[in-house]
């Protein structure tokens, strides 16, 4: 079941299409990745979702009803752009921007009493914002957005400015969240956070989506057969025995023994490759050789 | 609806509590009663009594110099020479010397003193001396007594409005003026002291980067719309204050000081009631009748058009502008690029302010009748000329254009606003501008 569904979205802003035709679908419980460049839309597809923006063309369904405003509050919505007013004070300015997500005030002071235990902030509550770090306030604002227990989470690069311990913590909430039940949707192009978190991805190029799906969907379209050996033989010519369909991309010496990585035609020929060099080698290690989700990303962005 | 009041809650509240509204709510108060009061007490204080010595050797004016309150003339009969050596040990502040003149009158006084004289006993005697000087010509030319204090009556004009109805109703132009130039100041004030808070207010939610999070939560056009609110009733807020706090500190004044203003009073009552002159007496019925024609035209004044409309250019006059000041705040990153944008948008305020005095002039003439007309400037100017009586089908119509374009406006603003908040970066141009007013909501 998707949470969440964007038929065919375009957008144009004068004479810059952001977005042509760009259909993505969430799975409820997934956290999805959405991915690209700077500049390929990301931003805009997620102020679409939040009705920040509305499309020029297009539909967005929300658990199967087309998006209405209403559905505001199902959603936390954590921008790139975000900040809090300096001048406030965090309480008074948490609780207003949880009402403003349709939380009554006690409902808000209850959760927010919660969440700043649970981070060991609750003596903060008085004090104004200019008061405080920038990873404090970091803080805040993610306990602001996830607050009133949204169905859908959506954070437009989360990991854009935090430092490491925030980061971490974030990770772990984003979980936790998922395993609660809400659906997550993040921007980043921070790849080694999507291998991490991510079970979906979806790749946006230039306005328009390339790649979508599982993360270990796209992981096994993406390898080619190519594996990775490390074995101990002496001064063993690789190319004497292996059938000349049989792609050796390199070959170094370690300490002991030899790596080499072969690509092969198929991978119904991996077997045949195995026992090749169990005749002639002492195999220590044999593994295939999945690309990341970088190296995917980097194809997939600079190919024509 | 509940979210706008969400908004409009915290931008009341967060203005109101700070500092600078409280000491303004104060301050201005303190200041309005001190332009009030103190004159009139320095009026009581300031003055003391002057005492002139009269040396004259021409005879004729001995008599010619009332005592006033501040002022007091007594003969001296010593020569001029003795008089200026010893007059501060006689106890006179100054001698006066009339010399003897080479033909019939003199033509020429002086005043001798050490320390100034002051402009109004200067200005004293010489009315005196020159009324004397001119009764006395008459007398010669043979003119009757009669007739010289008959000749000292002057003429006052009444104009009379004639009513549709038939009436006659006492006009006062100058009060008019005065009710309309306070009136129209008083718009031009608040639009702008309040229209850029609302500028300012977007700016500072552009430049802390909370906007995106709030408009996830609500329309962009409400969040604008509880802004604007929430600032209009700031102002009237501290407006109402100022109304209380200033009458409490005058009546609190008045209880006070009620000695000193009693003296006031009495010091003006002996001022008109002391002349004995019977051509003076004429000029006592006259300031009378002049406080009564004050009181006339006042009730000649419409308060009820002039309170309703004062309250209806001085809020849609406020919109209008706070929606445009919110699409400039919108459309920049800090305060400093406003000013492009700003001039424009002041141009009007500052025209209508400038021609308050021509409208008050002919206050039915043509650009008395355009610019009341013109939204951007129709709160000032028709301000200025409601007090003057405005025939009800050009307040009216005056109106509609105002709320029609308030309409207009505020939708184009909130269609800038929208585009504006999330733009970072560069300064957008006038094109700019006009093509994020077609983007698609």
């Amino acid at each position: 079941m998707d949470l969440l569904v964007a038929e065919n979205i375009h957008k144009s802003f004068s004479n810059h299409k952001a977005l042509k035709g760009v259909s993505i679908n969430v799975p409820e419980g997934s956290i999805f990745g959405l991915l690209g460049p700077n500049g390929a839309g990301k931003t805009t597809l997620i102020r679409i979702i939040n009705q920040i923006t509305a499309p020029d063309e297009g539909k967005i369904y929300l658990n199967g009803e087309t998006l209405k405003p209403s559905h505001i509050e199902y959603i936390g919505y954590l921008p790139e752009e975000r900040g809090l007013y300096k001048k406030m004070k965090i309480g008074e300015q948490a609780i207003y921007l949880a009402q403003l997500k349709g939380l009554s005030k006690s409902d808000a002071k209850k959760q927010l009493k919660y969440w700043f235990e649970k981070y060991e902030i609750d003596t903060w509550w008085n004090r104004k914002v200019e008061e405080l770090s920038k990873g404090m306030q970091q803080k805040i604002q993610f306990i602001v957005t996830i607050l009133h227990k949204p169905k859908l989470l959506i954070f437009d690069e989360p990991f854009s400015g935090f430092d490491p311990v925030n980061t971490e913590l974030i990770k772990t909430e984003i979980l936790n969240l998922r395993d609660e039940g809400a659906t997550v949707i993040f921007s980043t192009h921070n790849m080694a956070s999507v291998e991490e978190i991510c079970d979906h991805i979806a790749l946006i190029n230039k306005s328009e989506k390339i790649l979508e799906g599982k993360v270990y969907d796209i992981k096994q379209t993406y390898k080619n057969s190519t594996f990775e050996l490390e074995y101990e033989a002496k001064e063993l010519e690789l190319s004497k025995f292996l059938p000349s369909n049989f792609n050796i991309i390199s070959k170094d010496k370690l300490e002991k023994g030899y790596k080499a990585i072969i690509q092969l035609p198929g991978d119904e020929y991996t077997n045949e490759l195995l026992s090749l060099m169990m005749q002639n080698s002492n195999i220590h290690l044999f593994k295939e050789i999945i690309p990341s989700m970088n190296e995917i990303f980097i194809r997939r962005v600079t190919e024509k | 609806m509940n979210k706008i009041w969400l908004i409009i809650q915290r931008e009341y509240l967060s203005r109101v509590r700070k500092k600078s509204f409280i000491i303004m709510t104060i301050l201005g108060p303190i200041l309005m009663a001190a332009i009030m009061i103190v004159p009139a007490i320095l009026a009581s204080i300031g003055d003391e009594t002057k005492t002139v010595g009269i040396v004259d050797e021409s005879g004729f004016f001995i008599d010619a110099f009332e005592n006033s309150t501040n002022i007091k003339f007594e003969a001296m009969h010593l020569d001029i020479d003795v008089a200026k050596r010893d007059y501060e040990k006689l106890g006179y502040n100054m001698v006066l010397y009339i010399p003897k003149p080479a033909y019939t009158y003199p033509s020429k006084i002086f005043i001798y003193s050490k320390k100034e004289p002051g402009m109004n006993v200067e200005q004293y005697i010489q009315r005196s001396i020159n009324n004397d000087l001119r009764t006395m010509r008459l007398k010669d030319a043979g003119v009757s007594e009669e007739l010289i204090s008959a000749m000292k009556n002057s003429i006052d004009i009444s104009s009379i409005k004639l009513t549709d109805q038939g009436g006659e109703e006492k006009r006062a132009g100058s009060l008019y003026f005065i009710i309309g130039l306070v009136l129209s100041i008083s718009i031009y004030f608040f639009i702008f002291l309040y229209g850029t808070q609302v500028m300012r207010g977007v700016i500072e939610e552009k430049s802390n980067r909370i906007v995106e999070v709030i408009i996830s939560s609500l329309k962009p056009f409400q969040l604008m719309m509880g802004k604007i609110v929430g600032i209009a009733m700031v102002g009237l807020t501290q407006f109402i204050l100022w109304v209380i706090l200033t009458s409490a500190i005058m009546t609190g004044a008045k209880l006070a000081f009620s000695n000193e203003l009693q003296q006031i009073e009495k010091y003006q009552m002996q001022k008109t009631g002391q002349v004995i002159d019977p051509a003076n007496t004429v000029e006592v019925n006259r300031n009378y009748e002049k406080t009564a024609m004050v009181f006339e035209a006042i009730k000649s004044i419409n308060f009820k058009v002039i309170i309703f409309s004062f309250l209806f250019y001085f809020l849609f006059g406020y919109l209008i502008y706070a929606a445009l000041f919110a699409a400039i705040g919108s459309s920049v990153d800090s305060e400093a690029d406003t000013q492009q944008f700003v001039l424009p948008i002041t141009v009007p305020l500052l025209v209508a302010i400038a021609t308050v005095q021509m409208i008050a002039n002919n206050p039915d003439g043509p650009i008395a009748f355009w610019m009341s007309m013109i939204p951007l400037t129709s709160p000032i100017s028709m301000m200025a000329r409601i007090p003057f009586g405005v025939p009800y089908w050009q307040i009216g119509l005056s109106m509609l254009l105002l709320v029609g374009s308030f309409v207009l406006l505020t939708w184009l603003a909130g269609k800038i606003y929208r585009v504006g908040i999330l733009m970072y970066g560069k300064k957008p141009t006038y094109k700019e501008l006009a093509k994020w007013i077609k983007y698609k909501a």
